[in-house]
């Protein structure tokens, strides 16, 4: 058994042990101490000093309640007779003010601004010059705009990405009903379950053939556009969105019970954190790279290849499942309260 | 081409109007799909088609639908709906009496 020092228990490290355990320190029980004593001291007379305290205290807030109820009657009255007429009018004339206002410096600035694709607009700089001439060799992408969103400005896709997510969280926050522990229903998801039944169609045929040749078709193209963003149009917002709305199409044709097989809470979870972090991590590393001009093992490789311009394709298939599972969350979140 | 440009541009500014001039939610919500959709065409003819995809997907399609899902939470479209069946009924016990 290892040696104690006499003091150990009053020893800096023996106390701060004591208050990382949760336990009392010292000087809290000093406190304590001195506090009980005064408190034993004096009961009664504290006693009645609050006891008048109370009485006081209840009397001013009697008073407060009757002035306040006597201005609410005040202004309610006055609102009801000549402030009515008052915010009418102030109100037709600030709209006609602002609109008016607007409109002037709208179409001002309108005029203002220089001829379309004239040669000397500000827009045309060096750095639209850069994208253009060298954006293909540095990022290997064929799709300019997608060169640039992915690699030159990847941060603020991130930023984007992120902004996504954390609405789907607020939605899910705001919106997502709670279940008893007991994993029955709570009254107001039955609530929303037999609102849903009675204002929907449930089990159409028309929109159940309709959707079984549709989704596959959907799906395919959202993944093409996800696939393809760096070679033609597409990307991953756009194909994100296409997957997404086949998704909710699909849900709407089939019901809930069918796509909870294969998506709930924990695969929106799982994937929009998945493709986040795989995002985040990639990115960092490529910076880091670049800008210390050490080696790295992404090559923008041959410009119109599948499986070219980097992390250009993966990472349009990360902010692809961000944007699919968050389309997807804001429709059941929205109608029934859960995924 | 800009016959069609000026003519969707036309078609847009309308649906903007009618819009906000629409008493019934739900019109309004199938005006404002319809801008969207022009809106998506314009983009295809300013070259834009990764825009356009987006529009397409997202202005015509997801935020129409959140709107609807949303005007169905909030009993807009039921309401009209029972507004009108309440008037039918009415106007039978009348027609009865």
């Amino acid at each position: 058994m290892a040696k104690t020092r006499p003091d150990y228990e009053s020893s800096l490290f023996a106390r701060f042990l004591r208050w990382l355990q949760g336990g009392s320190t010292q000087l809290d029980d000093e406190m304590s101490h001195t506090m009980d004593d005064k408190a034993s001291l004096s009961h009664s007379e504290a006693d009645k000093i609050a006891q008048e305290h109370e009485a006081k205290y209840e009397a001013r807030l009697a008073a407060m309640a009757e002035q306040e109820k006597n201005m609410y009657a005040h202004v309610h009255a006055w609102a009801s007779n000549q402030g009515k007429g008052l915010s009418n009018w102030l109100y037709r004339i600030l709209a006609v003010v602002i609109c008016v206002g607007i409109i002037v410096l709208l179409v001002s600035t309108a005029a203002e601004l220089p001829p379309y694709g004239s040669p000397d607009n500000p827009a045309h700089n060096e750095v639209a010059e850069r994208y253009i001439e060298k954006g293909m060799q540095e990022t290997g992408a064929v799709n300019i705009v997608a060169g640039m969103i992915l690699d030159y400005r990847a941060f603020d896709t991130l930023g984007e990405s992120n902004v996504l997510f954390i609405a789907a969280v607020t939605v899910l926050i705001l919106l997502r009903m709670t279940t008893r522990p007991d994993g029955k229903p709570t009254t107001s998801q039955l609530e929303a379950e037999c609102d849903d039944r009675m204002y929907e169609p449930k089990n159409d045929l028309i929109l159940q053939h309709q959707a079984s040749f549709l989704v596959p078709m959907i799906l395919l193209f959202g993944i093409y556009g996800l696939m393809n963003g760096h070679i033609g149009p597409g990307g991953g917002f756009g194909g994100g969105a296409i997957m997404g709305a086949g998704l909710i199409l699909y849900l709407n044709a089939f019901g809930f019970k069918k796509t909870e097989r294969f998506f709930t809470f924990k695969t929106f979870s799982i994937v929009s954190v998945a493709a986040l972090s795989f995002y985040a991590v990639s990115k960092a590393y490529s910076f880091f790279t670049g800008a210390n001009h050490l080696p790295s093992i992404i090559t923008p490789g041959t410009p119109g290849m599948l499986f070219s311009a980097g992390l250009i394709p993966y990472l349009n298939i990360a902010v692809g499942m961000v944007v699919c599972c968050t389309m997807y969350a804001f429709y059941t979140l929205f109608r029934k309260g859960d995924m | 081409m800009e016959i069609l440009g000026i003519i969707l541009l036309v078609f847009i500014i309308t649906c903007a109007i009618s819009v906000s001039v629409t008493k019934n939610l739900l019109t309004a919500l199938v005006i404002f799909m319809g801008q969207s959709l022009a809106m998506c065409i314009i983009w295809v003819l300013l070259e834009s088609p990764d825009l356009a995809i987006t529009e397409a997907a997202v202005g015509a399609g997801i935020t129409s639908l959140l709107l609807f899902v949303t005007l169905k939470k909030i009993h807009a479209i039921d309401l009209q709906k029972t507004d009108a069946a309440k008037k039918g009924v009415t106007d039978h016990g009348e027609d009865q009496a």
